[in-house]
């Protein structure tokens, strides 16, 4: 479906992110290498406050990084962020109240100076690619979170970028909610053949959603092993009750525990099994 | 149809309060100088709605004078809060300058006022108004065009917007309910602000004056409902208000009327 480009669409290179004065310096991230090629899905994934948002909001020039290059379509991530290369969507949808579900689509075209009929189209096409077209002259507070979410896509995808940046987008949403909005991202990924950076703390998503999962460890954060998903595509309900998915989130587990650099599992085993054999005494 | 009907229960508790205030002042004798029957009262502000003291005249006079005070508070608070948003440096200079100057009690400003501008211009009585108007809505627009979603800030940054385009995209709308607040607060205060003015010496025909004028006649049924004139002239304004709420922001939770819980 996607040819892998000779450049990659995000090229991380020795990346270090610090926050806070000289004196008491906090390390975020850590050396970060990373290349993601053209119409890739990976994920970000690693326990709270490994920096992955962070590493997210770099890609997308929302911070600066403090060490090494971030590139995005072989550019300095400014440079891309100016010239609209990539989509994002945040983890609350950010939509703005009072506009309609339509004019909240069309903002990031009314700010490029598209034409009018043109916003008007494009707004069309994207809502119908998410399911929303009889929802167009609704408000945001008028759809349910899940609907909200489709709108952050549909206007993050309404200006082609060739990018999108997701920041644990369905989050907030319940379990049931999740796996059907997984599966429309996927639709919409194979559709346009998008690059999508998606950062998540769920280990099913990640490993349902990508072609590749980067494991983080934190403080500080780095990336600390790369698990490639070949599980076959379209993917749908088989592929959630395959044993070779299973396999891969054993695996990302087991590489997440291991980045957290303890041995928890030891510690919290001996008294579950204590009290067992009380029980059967 | 609905509006009638939720406001029913306040007409009721009025016309009780109204028929019990009748029948307390007839029975026990009061004196209409010291507490004139809501019938008096009414037979006062019927002779002399256009004639004798003139309250109709004095109402549209008074109404013009808050209104125009109106317009400049607003002008001047909507001008201060984009500045100060704009050029955040400014906010320590002009802030602590903008409190002070809310914090000097009306009545000392009244006076200079009329000293400035002329006691028999409407424009001394605006300026007053203006000045208890400037505050509410400075403040409040200050608020709304500061107090936005960094979340939707990062998505205009992610868009490459201009300052201009944020302004006029996200701070404006967000700050739209916060003005509209103010405003319904600043109604109110424009009508006080005329007529503290006018308190302090003006033209004849103005509320104030008819207050002042009639209480010193000791016709305090006269006096009576001249203040009730003020209060039905000030509720106008504010409908007006809410008028104008329902108009420019029907998205807003406070103006879609989800029903509470």
């Amino acid at each position: 479906m996607t040819e892998q480009g000779a450049s990659p669409v995000v090229r991380l290179a020795g990346v270090g992110k610090t926050f806070g004065a000289a004196t008491a310096p906090v390390v975020a991230l850590a050396d970060i290498n990373l290349e993601i090629g053209r119409g890739e899905f990976v994920s970000l994934i690693g326990p709270s406050g490994c920096g992955k948002s962070t590493l997210l909001r770099l890609i997308g020039d929302l911070t600066e990084a403090t060490g090494g290059t971030v590139e995005v379509n072989g550019k300095p991530a400014r440079q891309a962020r100016l010239d609209r290369d990539y989509g994002m969507v945040f983890q609350s949808p950010v939509l703005f109240e009072w506009r309609t579900v339509e004019d909240n689509v069309r903002l990031p075209l009314e700010l490029f100076g598209h034409d009018r009929a043109s916003q008007a189209q494009r707004a069309q096409e994207m809502l119908d690619l998410v399911g929303l077209t009889d929802f167009a002259k609704r408000h945001p507070y008028e759809l349910s979170g899940g609907m909200q979410q489709r709108v952050a896509i549909a206007r993050a995808l309404a200006f082609s970028p060739s990018l999108l940046l997701m920041d644990e987008p369905f989050g907030a949403l319940d379990e049931m909610t999740r796996e059907r909005m997984n599966s429309e991202v996927l639709s919409i990924w194979q559709r346009t053949g998008i690059t999508v950076v998606f950062v998540t703390h769920s280990i099913p998503e990640a490993v349902f959603l990508s072609s590749r999962v980067a494991v983080m460890s934190a403080r500080p954060g780095r990336v600390t092993k790369v698990v490639d998903v070949d599980l076959p595509r379209p993917r749908g309900l088989e592929t959630r009750e395959s044993p070779r998915y299973f396999n891969l989130i054993t695996e990302v587990r087991e590489a997440l525990r291991g980045s957290d650099g303890g041995s928890s599992e030891a510690t919290l085993a001996s008294p579950e099994r204590t009290a067992a054999e009380g029980g059967i005494g | 149809m609905q509006a009638l009907r939720r406001n029913i229960p306040a007409l009721l508790i009025l016309v009780a309060i109204l028929v019990g205030l009748e029948v307390f002042v007839r029975s026990a004798n009061v004196k209409a100088f010291i507490f004139p029957a809501p019938t008096a009262v009414w037979a006062a502000l019927v002779s002399n709605w256009n004639g004798g003291y003139n309250i109709f005249p004095a109402a549209r006079a008074t109404l013009t004078e808050a209104a125009g005070g109106l317009v400049l508070g607003t002008a001047l608070g909507l001008i201060v809060a984009f500045s100060v948003s704009r050029f955040p440096r400014s906010r320590d200079t002009i802030l602590p300058l903008a409190v002070a100057i809310n914090a000097i009690p009306i009545v000392a400003f009244a006076p200079i006022a009329n000293n400035w501008f002329g006691i028999l211009s409407p424009f001394s009585k605006m300026a007053v108004a203006a000045s208890l108007v400037f505050f509410p809505i400075m403040i409040n627009v200050l608020r709304g065009l500061t107090d936005v979603d960094p979340s939707a800030l990062e998505l205009m940054r992610s868009y490459g917007a201009s300052p201009g385009a944020v302004t006029r995209r996200l701070r404006i709308p967000n700050a739209l309910p916060y003005f509209l607040t103010g405003l319904k607060v600043a109604t109110t205060l424009s009508l006080i602000g005329a007529v503290v003015g006018e308190y302090f010496g003006g033209l004849t025909d103005t509320l104030g004056r008819v207050v002042v004028g009639a209480a010193s006649a000791l016709r305090f049924d006269i006096t009576w409902s001249a203040i009730l004139v003020v209060a039905l002239v000030g509720m106008g304004m504010y409908l007006v208000a809410v008028a104008v709420e329902r108009v420019l922001i029907p998205w807003h939770p406070s103006v879609r009327g989800d029903q509470p819980a």
